[in-house]
């Protein structure tokens, strides 16, 4: 080429508060963007889900029917339905757009503590304390599961879906990786109880926090480590780790108030984000843009990169 | 040519044949074309349309089909019964005239391609390279079916072939001339062109050859043994006047005569035929056309290198003219050199070989030594039992063939007397048989009867000596069995005399395998130990067996009969008779050499199994290692066969990785179902070094507590947030060495304490003990949970009652799902033990004081009275409690598994203005706070752990401290150095 390439912009960090959303329901056990990144949903502990727009900070829509704090939700490619998962051991799949439950679904036999859609939203896959993982079909009017996974020792604490493979971390200490297509479970110990798991963005890596204080980037291939991401505090709580929009940056929640982001290269600490004084229990980055969501006892906050004027607060 | 009669049936004939014509008949005249008529093959006529407007007619009335028209096919299809693909073929719309021979498609028998000639259809090949394109596999032409692809070609074809023939080629050595061209039936005829017999010969000698190139000889045609017919000479072919007039290129020589020469070469290549061959219209009259290839030759040139200018032109060398030697002499000639060098006669008709064949050597066998006996010992095989201790070692020195003990059975299958052995019992004194407790006089009368019997039966029987007791007894039962059968013959006399007769011949049958028995049996070298066992299943059976076998060996000739059980019945006798003589004639003692290389399975498979995942997971030892040294990787990662659902894959739009099989999850494979392994998970190492110093403990701890030490061990599993948390805390492994150390001392006072309060227990009725009880619960809830309503106050009706309100009430309303928390059930934290522990050391007295006590901990005390009523019921009750008891601890303490959610509203400092906020909130104030309240619990159980391990060792002021402790929980300013200190003092003092 001719010319040289354009120097990469410097990838922006979330870290001007646009807003704070109360959510009022209680501890917001999860907070999550949609799919597409324009909504929130927050998971409460008074056993509501809540559906917000981001861009406003305005609530949308609250969704009841579980029976115990929600404590997982995700949202459908199409976003015509959402699934949540609760202590009560039920899995609920919503409709929308009406606020209906589609379907509730029993079977777990302790609290669920992770619920994702696949890519199109024909499978539920539910990860329970019980230390399984059932695979629900959104299509059949069944109410067993499809499958059960249940080689975990321990509860499941995160999992998350990709086109063919499934990440499951439980509390054993173990990240296995299930591939549906070449029939395979890949079994990586990491030692200690699992908090939460992330595929990257290009489908290459996987990202597990534990509860060591270590946020470990793992290739999925070979599962060797390139990556070791630690200083925050994760020693009890499960909390959320994520990749940015573009993997330039590995974040995590700690216990310590604040959302630690390191280079995913270099593992350094590139910024630590004062959210406040309590835990950091959850955090949702944009699938696109350089947002933040994180999710603190009662309220969730926006983060961006750039400040914006108009940051409203609702109570 | 069809009229005559003879070859009729030769021929086909096709079309109407002309009418004989006679000679006197006027030539008639012909018939109009509108009064010429065309049938079908039906007989019925066919009106022609015309050339351009589509010939004859067809069909109905010129429409398709019938008189009712053309009926289109319905398209139906149905979930059950999918419709057919309609592929419209061209077939379908031809009628029978086109398929017939003269049709547009012709259907005959042709050779199919598996057997036409080696020529491949490049039509064809074209399409499959095309469909191959299109395929779901790209590049795949029909993989399979070429591997399957019958045979186009003989096996002769294949020889050659593989000898480095090639098609069109033909056999023979190669030779030094020129390749001449194969395929010259390329050459097009157009119209009425005489075969010309224009050579190539002038155009190949342009053509470069250089000398050391070799080419394969020509195709051959075979030599044609076409009868001579004609009456010229031999050779002669006469003049062809085709050619002789033709004037082609080569019309100034025309050979009239076929040499032997010309025939040898047309044996191997025919020149001449090829000559002939060659069409195409040539001379200068016609041009060149435009289809031509070669325009080099339209003009007549004449050489001389057409005419042959010797007589047998083509044996250059031979120098004898006008003479032709039979071929043996003129070789002779040639290979005349190494002949002379042979001296001996040649026989006529055959030459030296060319070349030497050479001579195999053989070597000759080895010497044998002079000593040697072609006939191989095998040592004798003994059993290590039977022969002194000396002599087995000196076998064993010897390589000699000692027996192994006998397969250790497993502990169902040895009978009373094997596990008398096994243990070093002393037989039991006694007598071991009924019969011994007869009088000598009855005895005698059984053995009479006995007696009787067998001269019944006709059937001598000599009893050896040797036979022992068990023989004589089993005999005796026998005979007085058949004594008594002989009674009853009077009443049912036809039936009995029917079953004889039946069994009668298959014993005559059966006494020859008997005998077989016998003989195979009786040899001395038979070993019982070492022989198969086949009835091992059943140990009764197979003692009988044993017996019969014992009974062979010694020679016993009514072994079978005296071997078998007398309280059986007679059809199950006959069957089990038949039965030892074919397994003692199957497994006879010639087959122990063979049965000594097996063992026989240590495992029964049957119910006792377990399927257990075939993948067991690798040591955790190493991984931990690999961990804390940071390789991740290969010592990390394992893999796993795993077979998701069909429709799992469906769903994923995968295909499904193991299309065949029928599994699901991972490869499951049975074990043992008692094997301890099955249940022992593998814990990290880390947890287990901490749970080393807490493992041992006092034998007594089984009788007091529920739990056995190995379900405490399967809880740890579900332990391992609470103590990986804080890997580097020295506090937790104080705390689980003290609490370990408390667990001895507790359950040595709780027997003590047990005791007190039985006393107690029994002066109050049991009722008004799960009463108070009762109320002690709910008092120290409303002290620990203020903000509660009141419905948990409520009166309870009887201990069970009152046991399963309180559990139930701890549950949240909407997320008791019984059966599931039976589940759970399995693996209760082993936090809940140690503390109901340290909680029983309370006297109730102080229970009502302390102020924070857990859910588990109520369950526990109920747990205790009960325990202290009568035994009877405390069985009962025992069962119920510890059911519910973790039942409970489990509804509450859920969050103990896995990492925590953090609370609501998690502030540091004790009075933070959020969490006022929080308290005033309206909505789901009752739930939030009482989980915020479990939130708060769990964080301080570890400090209060630490405040009644304190207060068991003062007991005395136990509720100052408790006090003290509560208060620290509260704030929870704790340093862990104080704790560090208070329990160093705790042990100090213990």
């Amino acid at each position: 080429m001719a010319f040289p390439q354009p120097r990469p912009q410097v990838p922006q960090l979330p870290q001007h508060l646009l807003r704070t959303i109360e959510c009022q329901q209680g501890a917001v056990r999860a907070v999550r963007f949609n799919a597409d990144g324009n909504y929130v949903l927050t998971c409460g502990s008074d056993k509501s889900l809540k559906l917000w727009s981001v861009s406003r900070g305005t609530l949308l829509k609250t969704y009841t029917g579980h029976g115990y704090e929600v404590l997982d939700v995700d949202s459908s490619y199409d976003n015509s339905q959402l699934c949540s998962c609760s202590s009560d051991k039920t899995v609920i799949l919503w409709d929308v757009a009406s606020g209906q439950v589609t379907r509730k679904l029993r079977g777990h036999a302790g609290k669920v503590n992770c619920v994702q859609f696949n890519e199109e939203a024909t499978v539920m896959l539910s990860g329970s304390i019980d230390g399984t993982v059932r695979c629900w079909d959104t299509r059949s009017r069944r109410y067993e599961p499809i499958q059960i996974l249940d080689e975990a020792r321990d509860g499941i604490s995160s999992l998350k879906v990709s086109e063919h493979e499934l990440l499951i971390g439980s509390v054993d200490g173990r990240v296995r990786l299930y591939d549906l297509r070449m029939g395979q479970l890949h079994v990586d110990f990491i030692g200690s109880p699992i908090t939460c798991v992330c595929f990257s963005r290009d489908g290459q890596c996987t990202l597990s926090s534990s509860l060591d204080s270590t946020v470990r980037l793992l290739d999925k291939s070979s599962g060797e480590m390139l990556g070791e991401y630690s200083g925050h505090v994760n020693k009890g709580y499960k909390l959320d780790c994520c990749l940015s929009d573009k993997d330039t940056h590995v974040l995590s929640c700690s216990e310590d108030g604040h959302v630690y982001f390191w280079d995913l290269v270099e593992g350094s600490l590139t910024l630590k984000l004062p959210v406040g004084k309590a835990v950091v229990q959850s955090l949702s980055f944009h699938p696109t843009e350089p947002r933040l969501l994180t999710a603190m006892e009662g309220h969730v906050q926006v983060w961006g990169a750039e400040p914006e004027d108009a940051a409203v607060e609702d109570g | 040519m069809a009229s005559d009669e003879e070859s009729d049936e030769d021929f086909v004939s096709y079309g109407t044949p002309l009418e004989p014509l006679e000679e006197d008949e006027p030539i008639r005249k012909p018939v109009p074309v509108h009064e010429q008529t065309v049938k079908d093959e039906k007989g019925r006529y066919k009106r022609f349309h015309g050339a351009f407007t589509g010939g004859f007619s067809a069909g109905y009335f010129n429409t398709v089909g019938s008189q009712e028209g053309w009926t289109p096919s319905t398209f139906v299809s149905s979930r059950q019964q999918k419709a057919d693909r309609q592929n419209a073929r061209p077939e379908d719309f031809m009628d029978e005239e086109d398929f017939s021979e003269h049709g547009i498609a012709p259907r005959e028998i042709v050779t199919t391609e598996d057997f036409a000639s080696e020529r491949k259809d490049q039509l064809k090949d074209k399409a499959r390279a095309v469909s191959s394109l299109a395929a779901l596999i790209p590049g795949d032409t029909g993989l399979l079916e070429e591997l399957i692809a019958p045979a186009r070609s003989s096996i002769g074809v294949e020889l050659l072939r593989k000898m480095g023939w090639k098609d069109g080629q033909g056999v023979g050595p190669r030779l030094k001339r020129k390749q001449r061209k194969q395929n010259d039936d390329a050459v097009q005829v157009y119209g009425c062109a005489f075969p010309p017999n224009a050579s190539e010969e002038s155009e190949d000698d342009d053509e470069f050859a250089p000398e050391n190139v070799t080419f394969a000889p020509k195709d051959v045609v075979p030599v044609d043994f076409t009868p001579k017919v004609d009456s010229h000479g031999l050779g002669y072919r006469g003049l062809n006047p085709l050619q002789a007039l033709g004037g082609g290129s080569e019309s100034g020589h025309i050979n009239l005569f076929t040499l032997q020469s010309d025939r040898t070469t047309s044996l191997f290549g025919d020149r001449n035929s090829r000559r002939q061959r060659r069409g195409g219209i040539g001379g200068q009259a016609f041009g060149v056309g435009a289809m031509e290839e070669e325009d080099t030759d339209i003009y007549h040139k004449d050489s001389m290198s057409n005419y042959d200018t010797v007589l047998g032109g083509e044996e250059p060398g031979d120098g004898l003219y006008g003479w032709t030697a039979p071929q043996q002499y003129t070789r002779k000639k040639n290979d005349s050199k190494r002949d002379v060098t042979y001296l001996g006669r040649i026989l006529d008709g055959f030459t030296l070989a060319s070349e030497v064949t050479e001579i195999k050597t053989v070597y000759p066998p080895p010497d044998l030594p002079r000593d040697y006996r072609p006939v191989h010992y095998f040592r004798p095989v003994v059993d290590s039992s039977t022969v002194s201790p000396i002599v087995a070692q000196a076998l064993l020195t010897s390589r000699g063939h000692l027996s192994q003990e006998a397969p250790q059975q497993g502990r169902h299958s040895l009978g009373s007397s094997q596990r008398r052995d096994m243990l070093g019992e002393t037989p039991l004194q006694g007598p071991s048989s009924v019969f011994e407790l007869l009088d000598n006089k009855d005895r005698e009368r059984l053995n009479e009867i006995r007696r009787a019997a067998e001269e019944q039966n006709k059937s001598v029987e000599n009893l050896s000596s040797a036979v022992d007791r068990a023989a004589v007894v089993a005999s005796a039962k026998a005979a007085a069995l058949r004594a008594l059968s002989s009674r009853f013959q009077s009443v049912a006399p036809q039936p009995d005399s029917h079953t004889q007769s039946r069994t009668s011949p298959t014993r005559t049958q059966a006494s020859s395998e008997t005998q077989m028995a016998l003989k195979a049996w009786s040899g001395p070298t038979a070993d019982a130990s070492k022989t198969f066992k086949p009835f091992a299943k059943n140990s009764q059976k197979q003692a009988r067996y044993d017996l019969y076998i014992n009974k062979l060996k010694q020679g016993d000739k009514d072994a079978l009969e005296s071997s078998l059980d007398s309280s059986m019945t007679e059809w199950e006798r006959g069957r089990e008779r038949d039965e030892f003589v074919r397994a003692a004639v199957l497994y006879k003692p010639s087959n122990s050499s063979l049965s000594s290389r097996f063992t026989r399975s240590k495992h029964e498979d049957d119910t006792d199994s377990v399927e257990v995942t075939r993948d067991q997971e690798n040591d955790v030892d190493d991984k931990q290692a690999a961990v804390k040294m940071k390789m991740f990787g290969k010592l990390t990662r394992e893999r796993f066969e795993w077979h998701p659902d069909k429709l799992l894959c469906k769903r994923f739009n995968v295909p499904d990785p193991y299309p065949g099989s029928s599994t699901v999850g991972m490869p499951k494979v049975k074990r043992d179902k008692y094997s301890v392994f099955n249940f022992l998970s593998i814990t990290d190492s880390s947890q287990v070094s901490r749970e080393a110093p807490s493992a041992p403990k006092p034998p007594g701890s089984s009788s007091t507590l529920p739990q056995t030490p190995e379900v405490s061990n399967k809880k740890s599993r579900w332990d391992i947030p609470g103590q990986v948390s804080e890997p580097k805390d020295p506090l937790s492994a104080f705390l689980s060495e003290t609490r370990s150390e408390l667990l001895v001392a507790k359950q040595i006072e709780a027997g003590a304490k047990n005791q007190t309060d039985s006393s107690h227990a029994t002066a109050t009725p049991e009722v008004n003990v799960a009463q108070s009880d009762g109320k002690q619960t709910e008092q120290k809830t409303e002290e620990e949970e203020k903000e509660e309503d009141e419905e948990e106050v409520r009166p309870p009706m009887d201990l069970f009652k009152a046991i399963f309100a309180s559990s139930s009430d701890e549950k949240s309303s909407s997320s008791s799902e019984e059966d599931s928390e039976e589940e759970e059930e399995v693996a209760p934290p082993t936090s809940e033990p140690i503390q109901s522990s340290a909680e029983t050391l309370n006297p109730p007295v102080s229970a009502q004081i302390t102020p924070a006590p857990d859910i588990s901990r109520l369950t526990d005390l109920k747990h205790l009275t009960v325990q202290s009523k009568p035994s009877a019921e405390t069985t009962a009750l025992n069962t119920q409690t510890s059911q519910s008891a973790p039942d409970k601890s489990q509804g509450l303490d859920e969050e103990e598994f896995g990492p925590r959610l953090p609370p609501p509203g998690f502030i540091p400092s004790a009075c933070s203005p959020q969490l006022k906020k929080q308290k005033k909130k309206e909505k789901e104030k009752h739930k939030a706070k009482k989980h915020k309240k479990e939130k708060k619990k769990k964080k301080n159980k570890k400090h209060k752990h630490k405040g009644k391990q304190k207060k068991r060792v003062e007991e005395s002021n136990s509720s100052s401290d408790d006090a003290d402790s509560n208060s620290e929980d509260e704030n929870r300013v704790v340093s862990t150095s104080e704790l560090l200190q208070r329990l160093k003092n705790i042990r100090s003092k213990r």
